[in-house]
């Protein structure tokens, strides 16, 4: 047997067992999903095949008798949207997204700050671990209470800062974004994200710095031109899944804190579509936003990939 | 950040059902009601719920579940890593893909699967669809890449097969990616709710985020025992996490590349 062949066949030995699993668990049902985006189904009957009606109602527009939608404030069309609320959660959930970088810097910087055989680190890397291993149920019930009007934490801290009257958080539609961001970051923060930088930075050769050093290179340009790019595959990895999770995310937080409201403000798509499936029983609406929300995070996971392949590098 | 956290114990030993009455804020409770741990575990078990059962049922499908994605996640990125074969490229992208589904809608399908299967109401259910979630193949493949080659290469002039390699030289390297993953979905199947929700039907088999919604339901939140059995729940993910710990304290030693 030739080279190649054995290791294409140790290859696929490798592989088997993940893939079965993966093809029957995840590809398949994801296949299922995609039939069933053309199907209308309320789980008890036969699924009915509809075509693309699913996706009309979803992404189309009908005319309307007056100037009903305005593009960016600027122009009136007579055109109505068949599903406003669609669009209206996909800004919402674009918008809850931008917390992000943030989070995810953040938790660069911890990574690197605890990056050393310091005395106690193990109890720093706990502490800042600890609140995403409470991430649940018991802590957005906590942040719900926190973010309480009258009597929450915060609004009593900035009551005794001298704010004369704190925003009304979860009660307010401006300001129940910013809140979910806000325990997003906190939250999120030193969490998965510091951890997988943490074992990224364990893997830097620490010869390389000692040479830059050596040749008089700065604490930034150090981390310009080593840290950086060789870290790159997991900012990548974080990247793709951040945009993953952030296109699907924001249900737990808005089931639990907000219910969606107020005014429909912390509605995200994820939420919509399990809305669709399990309380308005229309698994082939839920099906066809699910994939369009798809496509969405397809297109901006390639693009990510597409700038971020660039500055991968592979030694 | 450790605020919430400490928050939980503060209000895990408060005067049951008075947690939240007064206006202040209680940073320190003046009395503390330890009694509320024993009391949260036999709420529980007045509405038909074991909290020890639910307890040993997520640790073993969380050790399970975690065991199988670590042991079939590292292989596959193996060869989607460093292995040649037709097809490399197509199928990752594919693991990729269908990643950006939203779970929701997969979650009725993989339900006809499982019932198929004739695992519904049985542990197969709330541990092996979980085992096979792509997001761990990513992970370690990405890690795998971005090893050096320089070791697995002498490896292969010293004649070593490619088991053996990834025996011998890829996975002790990759220690910590592997203790990140292992945390991660430890994590994960310990904190699942809406699945073993649909799967399971007999108490004996729930698991326990399931439990703790007792405190939510009837009685208007009693935020103290669900912070007592919320706290309790916590132990198992320090305990993996802080064993997992020192895997990151250790450098990835490449003096093997000059020795």
């Amino acid at each position: 047997m030739t080279d190649r062949r054995r290791e294409a066949l140790t290859a696929y030995v490798f592989l088997l067992p993940n893939l079965v699993g993966f093809v029957v668990f995840t590809a398949g049902p994801v296949a299922a999903s995609l039939y069933l985006a053309f199907t209308r189904w309320d789980l008890f009957r036969p699924a009915r095949w509809v075509g693309l009606q699913n996706f009309v109602s979803l992404l189309g527009f009908s005319r309307s008798s007056d100037d009903s939608t305005s593009i960016l404030g600027l122009w009136r069309v007579p055109y109505v949207a068949n599903d406003p609320f669609f669009w209206q959660y996909l800004y919402n959930t674009a918008f809850l997204m931008l917390a992000i970088p943030f989070t995810l810097f953040g938790s660069l910087l911890l990574a690197l700050a605890l990056n050393r055989k310091l005395r106690g680190v193990v109890v720093y890397r706990t502490l800042y671990f600890l609140p995403s291993i409470t991430a649940g149920v018991a802590v957005l019930v906590l942040w719900k209470w926190l973010y309480n009007t009258d009597l929450g934490l915060i609004n009593s801290v900035l009551t005794q800062m001298g704010v004369a009257r704190p925003p009304d958080w979860l009660g307010s539609s401006s300001w129940s974004k910013p809140a979910l961001m806000l325990m997003g970051f906190v939250m999120g923060v030193g969490g998965a994200s510091m951890i997988l930088y943490l074992a990224a930075l364990q893997g830097v050769p620490r010869e390389l710095y000692e040479a830059a050093q050596l040749d008089g290179a700065s604490g930034r340009q150090q981390f310009a031109s080593i840290t950086w790019p060789l870290i790159a595959p997991t900012t990548f990895f974080l990247g793709i899944m951040s945009v993953i999770g952030g296109f699907q995310g924001g249900f737990m937080q808005a089931y639990i804190m907000t219910a969606g409201g107020p005014a429909g403000s912390t509605m995200t798509l994820e939420y919509y579509i399990f809305n669709k499936a399990f309380v308005v029983f229309n698994m082939g609406y839920a099906s066809a936003i699910a994939w369009v929300l798809f496509v969405i995070i397809l297109v901006v996971s390639l693009a990510t990939w597409k700038y971020g392949g660039r500055s991968v590098q592979y030694h | 950040m450790v605020v919430p956290f400490y928050w939980m114990i503060a209000t895990s030993l408060r005067e049951p059902g008075a947690a939240f009455a007064t206006a202040s804020i209680e940073w320190l409770p003046t009395k503390l009601y330890w009694s509320n741990y024993a009391e949260a575990v036999s709420r529980m078990a007045a509405d038909g719920m074991s909290f020890w059962r639910l307890y040993g049922n997520s640790l073993l499908v969380a050790a399970a579940g975690t065991f199988g994605q670590v042991l079939t996640s590292s292989m596959a990125a193996y060869a989607f890593a460093r292995l040649r074969f037709p097809g490399r490229e197509g199928i990752f992208f594919g693991y990729l893909a269908t990643m950006m589904i939203p779970g929701s809608v997969t979650l009725v399908p993989v339900f006809a699967v499982v019932r198929a299967l004739g695992w519904v109401d049985t542990y197969y259910a709330l541990v092996i669809p979980g085992v096979f979630s792509p997001w761990g193949t990513f992970l370690l493949r990405q890690f795998f890449m971005s090893l050096p080659r320089e070791l697995e290469e002498s490896a292969r002039i010293d004649g070593a097969s490619l088991t053996q390699i990834y025996l011998r030289v890829t996975l002790p390297l990759a220690k910590t990616a592997l203790a990140t993953l292992a945390t991660f979905t430890f994590m994960g199947f310990w904190g699942s709710f809406m699945w073993p929700l649909i799967v399971t039907v007999t108490p004996e088999l729930r698991t326990l985020p399931i439990g703790l919604t007792v405190f939510t339901q009837r009685y208007s939140t009693d935020y103290s025992l669900l912070m007592a059995a919320s706290v309790m729940a916590t132990v198992p993910v320090i305990v993996v996490f802080l064993f997992n710990q020192r895997y990151f304290i250790e450098s990835i030693k490449l003096q093997g590349i000059k020795g």
